[in-house]
């Protein structure tokens, strides 16, 4: 019998025993669902790291000083302790490494601690203060959509002013212009000089719940020990001369801290990159978990198939009989029920990718994951349940093409 | 009746001989105990004849009948079948014997229930290699060779006891077999839809179709031109009689 044949039989048995064929597909149908979906949401999370978090809210060709790096997956608790030792990064730190450097590069320096906004009678609890200065908008991206930023010389006087984040803006004066207005933070009153952009969230976490007031502000007490940053942000034009700072502010902060050349940094330098690390050692337990998932409900669904087609193998043992007796060979009838299990698995799948693509639209529209469609996810999910589906049939297939035509044509 | 030729063990059978059994054995093995179902049957069926085999229960026609229709290989002795050898033929070359030479008839129709009259008809075809088309053309023509042109896209459940069987004959028919194989083939029928598969079969002999038929009706067996008997898995005889 040519393939064409087994495959149109096949489908005509699925169409004619609809509901039994609906259950046995289940499982490939969920596997192959979640496959897809779980692959768009890497994907996606994948893709926002690499283009929008790296490039926009990090800042392109931007490095960060600081006493530890700032994302690190599975960090012992000996190196924690080590880090917990260095001396921290001081304003003077700071000025070294902009007096020092050749190439041209925009710097800013950055200092943050969860506190508490007031306006009146409303209160902004839980609000990332961050005490920097004035080239920090630039490096991170930030644009100001209402008034304006502080200038270089609010910065260095202290000035009391403050920069909200939208959400802050939202939270304390609704519909009101914030400008001009003075919030209260731990007491001292700014007054309110911009508006920065709405910026959405990441992975669920908002990113608007932010004030900025000037390094010098008498925030910085609150933020920081008296002549501390957490860091020291530094943008380049271009990728090398970003290298050739980032090789510059080593050498300087190694020779401030008087470390031997066998000696390793006492300090952070972090890149994009470094972010971009800690999310490929997520993602790489992901892809570890992720299949593990996958494989359960596709062996699940392998199981199930093979019941199916060993009931259907005992359900039309005299038509089995019958097929022989008219001149089947026991191949005609191996492949025959092969391509009833493969097709089944097939038909499994395609509806698996059908509720994938739905899924990953529904979790990218209604959830704050960013879920992006991998083409890889769907060819690798139809062959996937495709393969279940003939491994599945292997079994019952080859049961049904040893039957005796005697002893099935005689069965009840 | 006597032998149109002596048969011995490297002989050939004489060309018009369709089929040739020699000193046909089969045993099974019940669990320990051997069963001698057939104990050496040798018998010669020309080209066109029309033969009942008959027996009590447990005499060995079902034996001797799944032997002729390939269907099952002998513990010893020869069988064959249109000029060809098929007593040590493997199991794919058996079925590719069932599929161009054998032409079964069934007690219980054994049509697929899903599947529409032509459709039924169509299956040695498919076996066979035939392309759709060509399939379609020789399924239907058989269809109205037994009376069922109208019928075609029926299903079984749509057709009385003696259309199906007729679909059965079709379906037999359809690959041009040397011998058309009944089993009771009025088993499951009541008398008239018998007398109707009768006049089918007498047609058919008329064309030139060699049949043979398994019953213990001694009136269905009256059909026949010649009716072997067996006894105790040997033949006690082997009788012409008048149409």
């Amino acid at each position: 019998m040519p393939l064409f044949e087994a495959l149109r039989l096949a489908l005509q048995t699925i169409r004619t025993q609809k509901l039994k064929s609906g259950f046995s597909l289940l499982g490939v149908f969920i596997g192959v669902a979640s496959l897809i979906g779980a692959w768009s949401i890497v994907n996606g999370v994948n893709r926002y790291m690499t283009e929008k978090f790296a490039q926009t809210l990090f800042g392109v060709n931007t490095f960060q000083l600081r006493r530890r790096p700032m994302f690190t997956p599975n960090v012992p608790d000996s190196v924690w302790r080590a880090w917990a030792r260095r001396p921290r990064i001081r304003f003077s730190d700071a000025e070294a490494l902009t007096a020092g450097f050749t190439v041209p590069v925009v710097t800013a320096w950055q200092s943050s601690e969860n506190n508490t906004v007031t306006y009146r009678d409303k209160t902004a609890r839980d609000i990332e203060l961050t005490a920097a200065s004035e080239r920090y908008f630039e490096i991170k991206n930030l644009r100001v959509a209402i008034g304006r930023a502080f200038t270089s010389q609010e910065n260095r006087s202290g000035a009391a002013v403050a920069v909200l984040g939208d959400a802050v803006a939202q939270r304390l004066f609704v519909d009101r212009s914030p400008l001009d207005r003075s919030v209260r933070i731990a007491g001292t009153a700014y007054r309110v000089i911009g508006v920065v952009e709405r910026q959405g969230s990441i992975l669920g976490f908002p990113l608007d719940r932010f004030v900025v007031v000037p390094a010098l502000s008498p925030a910085q007490n609150l933020v920081n020990p008296p002549g501390i940053l957490d860091a020291f942000l530094v943008k380049a034009q271009s990728e090398p001369e970003m290298r050739l700072a980032m090789d510059q502010a080593e050498g300087i902060m190694r020779s401030r801290r008087h470390l031997r050349p066998r000696q390793d940094d006492n300090f952070a330098l972090d890149t994009s990159e470094g972010v971009q690390r800690f999310w490929a050692g997520i993602s790489r337990i992901l892809v570890v978990v992720l299949p593990g998932v996958v494989l359960v409900s596709l062996v699940i669904g392998g199981i199930v198939i093979m019941n199916i087609m060993l009931m259907a193998v005992a359900e039309r043992t005299r038509e089995i009989g019958l097929r022989k007796s008219l001149g089947a060979r026991r191949r005609d009838v191996l492949r025959q029920f092969l391509a009833e299990s493969a097709a089944i698995a097939t038909v499994g799948a395609a509806f698996g990718v059908v509720a994938g693509i739905g899924l990953t639209l529904l979790i990218g529209a209604a959830s704050p994951l960013p879920a992006s469609l991998s083409p890889v996810s769907i060819v690798l999910g139809v062959i996937m349940g495709a393969g279940v589906g003939v491994v599945a049939g292997v079994y019952p297939a080859s049961r049904a093409a040893r039957l005796d035509p005697i002893a099935a044509l005689r069965q009840e | 009746m006597t032998l149109p030729q002596t048969f011995r063990t490297g002989d050939t059978p004489l060309p018009n001989i369709i089929i040739l059994t020699h000193k046909l054995t089969r045993a099974y093995d019940m669990g320990g105990e051997v069963v001698r179902a057939l104990q050496g049957v040798s018998v010669q069926i020309r080209k066109n004849e029309y033969v009942a085999v008959m027996g009590p229960s447990g005499s060995g026609k079902s034996t001797l009948m799944n032997l002729i229709g390939c269907l099952d290989t002998p513990t010893s002795g020869e069988y064959w079948l249109n000029g060809q050898k098929v007593s040590d033929l493997d199991d794919d070359e058996l079925a590719r014997i069932r599929n161009k030479e054998i032409g079964f008839v069934f007690q219980t129709f054994n049509l697929l229930p899903r599947a529409s009259a032509l459709h039924n008809v169509e299956l040695p075809l498919i076996y066979a290699g035939a392309g759709a088309r060509e399939r379609r053309a020789r399924a239907a023509r058989a269809l109205e060779r037994v009376g069922l042109g109208d019928r075609m896209e029926h299903r079984p459940n749509e057709l009385s006891g003696g259309q199906r069987q007729r679909v059965a004959i079709a379906r037999a028919l359809v690959n041009d077999p040397s011998i058309l194989l009944a089993d009771e083939p009025t088993g499951n029928l009541d008398s008239t839809t018998s007398g109707e598969i009768m006049a089918v079969f007498r047609d058919l002999h008329r064309q030139g179709q060699t049949i043979v038929m398994v019953t213990h009706e001694h009136d269905i067996a009256a059909h026949a031109a010649r009716v072997v008997t067996l006894r105790d898995g040997l033949i006690a005889s082997d009788q012409l009689q008048a149409a």
